[in-house]
């Protein structure tokens, strides 16, 4: 146990005399506090101006509705604004849906580390979509709604993708726990200063009087790539040992993301984990694809919103409908493919069709299935068509060995001479041409990177990229494809 | 044929107006415009946008964007060695501001100014950043695409971020998944069309019926090779003069279309062999037109084939590197002995049905091979001199041979020829020298 020295002591050292105060709560220093304002969470305030945005709609559909009647237009507007809002801003749902066990965990974990000051670290791990994140929202929100709390808590927000490397993480960290006009860069410049110092800040506090941290660690096996894992490692050191009271919380898509740690900064993690791996029915999912759509009853309008709510209502109801969803909740359960899907949808709603129907849904999931790699290929031309399937030809023949442009062009030069009635013979560099393109498309690609400078183009060794089903079934698709170049395509020998 | 665009959120008028720019696009233009929404409303994240080159990718979301007046940036890629580059074009485009970044910036230092400006000045309509060349974001920063996908969320503001690219999407996806963006495809223009955006640039003195029968002519030779608008636009463009010589001397009227297609014809097959390969530039295809009557000589392009000169060594030396790259080296006792003691004439003369080392390339030689080969194929007393070694490493460094084995084995390097048949057979021409009797594989 290591206890902070005595305030006095402190300012006595000389160095900015602040160092401690800063996460002091009841710091008798005056002067210190206002240089350190509560940290306000940017999120939040958004959250608040979701719902006074929200609340003035309503006040403001419920006054129109007694005036006079919005039209159509309007309406559709109004609702457009409201579910784009729900599925393309991730707004927060009210409840943590499904997931009422690890909102309990969380919530009760962060709340030892804000109001008792245990220091605790936490790993989310769950799929891509899975609601992490908005999970840890909530718990969030949840938490901060106490303004005992909100007052107390400093909370710092990572996320591996934007902080790199552990200088600009370090930074970062200065900025939101607003100690840039301590630290600046003419009193510290390097990072092992920087550090020290943040550190020397943190490990100064004992958990009694000083003010806990929340630190947010979004994708965070970003962060065990860092160099030798220093943040990783400091910040799990302080929350495992009585100094100022963190909560690590990191947020992961990654299973195995303990097999990242190195040894010394696995042995400081708590190993609690939080899994959520959601057993999502499909009875639940439709539920929630109800919900999802479905419009307050006031908003915008009484009518309009009945309407829309049956049409909704009837649109789960809908065989088709229903086997499109449920062929898209074989794929992927998770939300954000959902909100893709319905989105898609809900553009297809017009003044001229104000109602969400089956057809939208149906075309929106044939949007979203579409194979691209097909798509591609019926835009090819005919030699480059040609070409392909004189690979695919090559690939039944030599059992997926890779080919070289001479032999691919010697099978194409044999269905000239033999059967073509519809392609005529091209010169070598057109074809050579047609070849590139292909390669450019990613449809074929050099099978070793590094030799490709030293062969000529004609002989460096290629692989298709394209299954054999899939030639075949872009083949059929393909717009006035010429009898001969099909056949050719599902003849077994060259 | 033509559908107006609809949206609420705009002006019917200003809509027609982009409906008439964007000729035979309206079905992806208002896909892509219901997506949008209107501009107070929120958008997708990201959207991505596929489809081959000249399908209209950039042009109908950069002319949405611009005539409707939506803020926004137009980034290209190719133009960004750097993402610094990158942002301070993002950033330059919605707040024209003079906040500057840090010097090479990452993405946390723009997000972290990007909402320092977005404070100052919120966003009232959704702000959109169009990546052009989105494959090349690839090769930059690991972080860049999947930071990009979710703008939205790590800047809290209203932006979408619509990527262009002609890859599929699978092959952007990071190993650990990302944001998934939504997929809009724009597929080809079909041959009609084609043949309807083509008629448009008639020329003035002569009838739109006329050229869009030249333009027909045209798709017949080139649709089956290329589907490219840019590149069949840039052919219609330069062989039009020679297309309208017989109506200008008289020969013909601008109803015989059988006359005028005689004409043409083997014309569009001469300029897909030069001008569609970029053999020769425009202007030198356009000199080439008048003079061509006069003479009658093949066509001199920018490919080496004209234009290598070497010395008369070097010429015996790279048909001596060709002759040992694609023959096996069991069979240079039969072409190059005179007195080859006695081989069973059964043996001599049967060729193994195998690949022909013409379909799988060259194969790596020892040096002593190449000079064995190339003292009895020259057909004088060579002594082997510095010279002769010098004019190898020339070769080398010409890139008409190249060096396989490491730099460090002096004794014995291997080398491997570099250059196709059809350019030895014109080296081998300069010095009457009949290599294809030498070739194994044509035997």
């Amino acid at each position: 146990m290591r206890h902070s020295l005595e305030p006095g002591a402190r300012r006595t050292r000389g160095v900015p005399g602040c160092t401690a105060i800063i996460i002091r709560k009841r710091s008798q220093n005056l002067n210190c506090l206002h240089v350190f304002p509560l940290q306000e969470w940017k999120s939040l305030e958004i959250l608040a101006h979701i719902k006074t945005r929200k609340q003035a709609a309503v006040t403001m559909s419920k006054r129109k509705a007694k005036d006079s009647h919005l039209t159509v237009g309007d309406c559709v507007s109004q609702a457009q604004r409201l579910l784009r809002d729900r599925f393309c801003r991730q707004q927060l749902p009210a409840g943590p849906a499904g997931v009422e066990p690890q909102h309990k965990h969380l919530l009760e974990l962060l709340r030892r580390t804000a109001v008792h000051g245990e220091s605790n670290s936490v790993l989310i791990v769950g799929p891509r979509g899975a609601g992490k994140t908005m999970l840890l929202n909530c718990v969030l929100k949840e938490l901060l709604e106490d303004s005992e709390v909100k007052k107390n808590v400093l909370l710092v927000q990572l996320n591996g993708l934007l902080q790199t490397d552990d200088r600009v993480a370090l930074k970062e960290i200065t900025r939101q726990l607003q100690l840039e006009n301590v630290v600046g860069d003419k009193v510290f410049g390097s990072f092992a200063e920087n550090l020290a110092f943040l550190l020397e800040a943190l490990k100064k506090g004992d958990r009694s009087s000083s003010r806990p941290v929340l630190f947010i660690l979004d994708e965070f096996d970003l962060f065990a790539h860092h160099k030798n894992q220093t943040l990783l490692y400091n910040l799990f050191d302080i929350s495992q040992s009585a100094q100022t009271p963190v909560a690590v919380v990191g947020l992961t898509c990654r299973l195995d993301v303990l097999e990242l740690l190195e040894k010394r900064v696995k042995s400081r993690f708590s190993h609690r984990q939080i899994h959520l791996l959601s057993p999502l029915g499909f009875e639940r999912y439709l539920h929630c694809v109800r919900q999802q759509l479905s419009l307050p009853p006031d908003v915008p309008e009484r009518r309009f919103s009945q309407e829309w709510n049956a049409s909704v209502e009837a649109l789960c109801e809908d065989k088709m409908a229903e086997a499109a969803l449920k062929k898209h909740f074989n794929s992927s359960k998770d939300f954000r493919s959902l909100h893709m899907l319905l989105m898609l949808a809900l553009s297809r709603v017009t003044v001229s069709n104000p109602t969400i129907r089956p057809a939208d849904l149906l075309e929106a999931s044939r949007l979203c299935t579409a194979d691209a790699k097909a798509n591609i290929v019926h835009g090819l031309s005919i030699l480059e068509l040609c070409l392909i399937i004189a690979m695919k030809h090559l690939n039944d023949i030599y059992d997926g060995e890779p080919f070289n442009f001479q032999m691919v062009h010697n099978e194409f030069k044999k269905f000239i001479q033999r059967k073509s009635h519809s392609v005529h013979n091209f010169e070598k560099p057109v074809v050579i041409k047609a070849f590139e393109h292909l390669q450019q498309l990613e449809l074929i690609r050099s099978v070793d990177g590094s030799s490709a400078t030293k062969t000529q183009k004609e002989y460096q060794l290629m692989k298709l990229l394209l299954g054999h089903g899939q030639i075949m079934e872009a083949l059929q698709k393909y717009p006035q494809c010429p009898t001969d170049v099909k056949q050719w395509a599902v003849s077994s020998f060259g | 044929m033509s559908v107006l665009l609809q949206n609420q959120g705009y002006a019917d008028e200003r809509l027609r107006v982009v409906t008439k720019r964007l000729p035979c696009r309206e079905a992806q233009a208002s896909t892509l415009l219901a997506l949008m929404g209107e501009p107070e409303q929120h958008s997708y994240p990201s959207i991505f946008i596929y489809g081959h080159t000249a399908t209209g990718k950039s042009h109908v979301t950069q002319t949405l964007l611009r005539e409707l007046e939506l803020p926004h940036a137009v980034v290209s890629c190719v133009e960004c060695v750097s993402s610094g580059l990158l942002f301070e074009q993002v950033l330059l485009a919605f707040f024209s501001s003079s906040l500057t970044l840090p010097r090479s910036p990452c993405l946390s230092d723009f997000v972290r100014l990007y909402r320092q400006l977005c404070a100052q000045l919120p966003a009232t309509q959704t702000r959109y950043i169009v990546l052009d060349r989105a494959e090349l974001l690839r090769d930059m920063d690991a972080n860049l695409l999947p930071g990009f996908l979710r703008l939205q969320e790590l800047v809290e503001d209203n932006v979408t971020v619509i990527l262009l690219s002609e890859i599929v999407w699978d092959k952007f996806r990071p190993n650990t998944g990302c944001f998934e963006p939504l997929l809009l495809h724009f597929p080809n223009y079909s041959k009609a069309e084609l043949q309807e955006i083509l008629a448009q640039d008639s020329h003035p003195s002569y009838s739109p019926e006329l050229y869009s029968s030249y333009i027909n002519i045209l798709l017949g030779v080139f649709y089956s090779v290329c589907r490219d608008l840019r590149e069949l636009r840039h052919l219609a463009a330069l062989n039009f003069p020679k297309f309208c010589e017989p109506l200008e001397t008289g020969e013909a009227k601008e109803k015989d279309t059988h006359k005028l297609w005689r004409n043409i014809e083997p014309h569009l097959k001469r300029a897909m062999q030069t001008v569609y390969l970029r053999d020769v530039s425009s202007v030198q295809w356009e000199q080439q037109q008048q003079t061509e009557e006069r003479e009658t000589g093949g066509l001199k392009g920018l490919s080496a084939h004209d234009h290598v000169e070497l010395p008369y060594y070097s010429k015996f030396l790279l048909i001596a590197a060709y002759l040992a790259s694609y023959n096996p080296a069991r069979t240079d006792r039969r072409f190059f002995l005179k007195h080859h003691g006695k081989i069973k004439k059964t043996n001599f003369m049967k060729k193994h049905e195998k690949t022909s080392n013409h379909l799988l390339g060259p194969k790596p030689f020892p040096l002593d091979r190449l000079l064995a080969i190339f003292y009895s194929v020259v057909d004088s007393r060579v002594a082997p001199t510095a010279s002769v070694f010098s004019q190898i490493s020339s070769l080398v460094t010409l890139q008409l041979l190249s060096q396989v084995s490491h730099d460090d084995q002096l004794d014995a390097p291997k080398y491997k020829c570099a250059v196709s048949l059809d350019f030895i057979r014109a080296i081998a021409r300069t010095v009457s020298f009949d290599i294809v009797r030498y070739l194994y594989d044509f035997l």
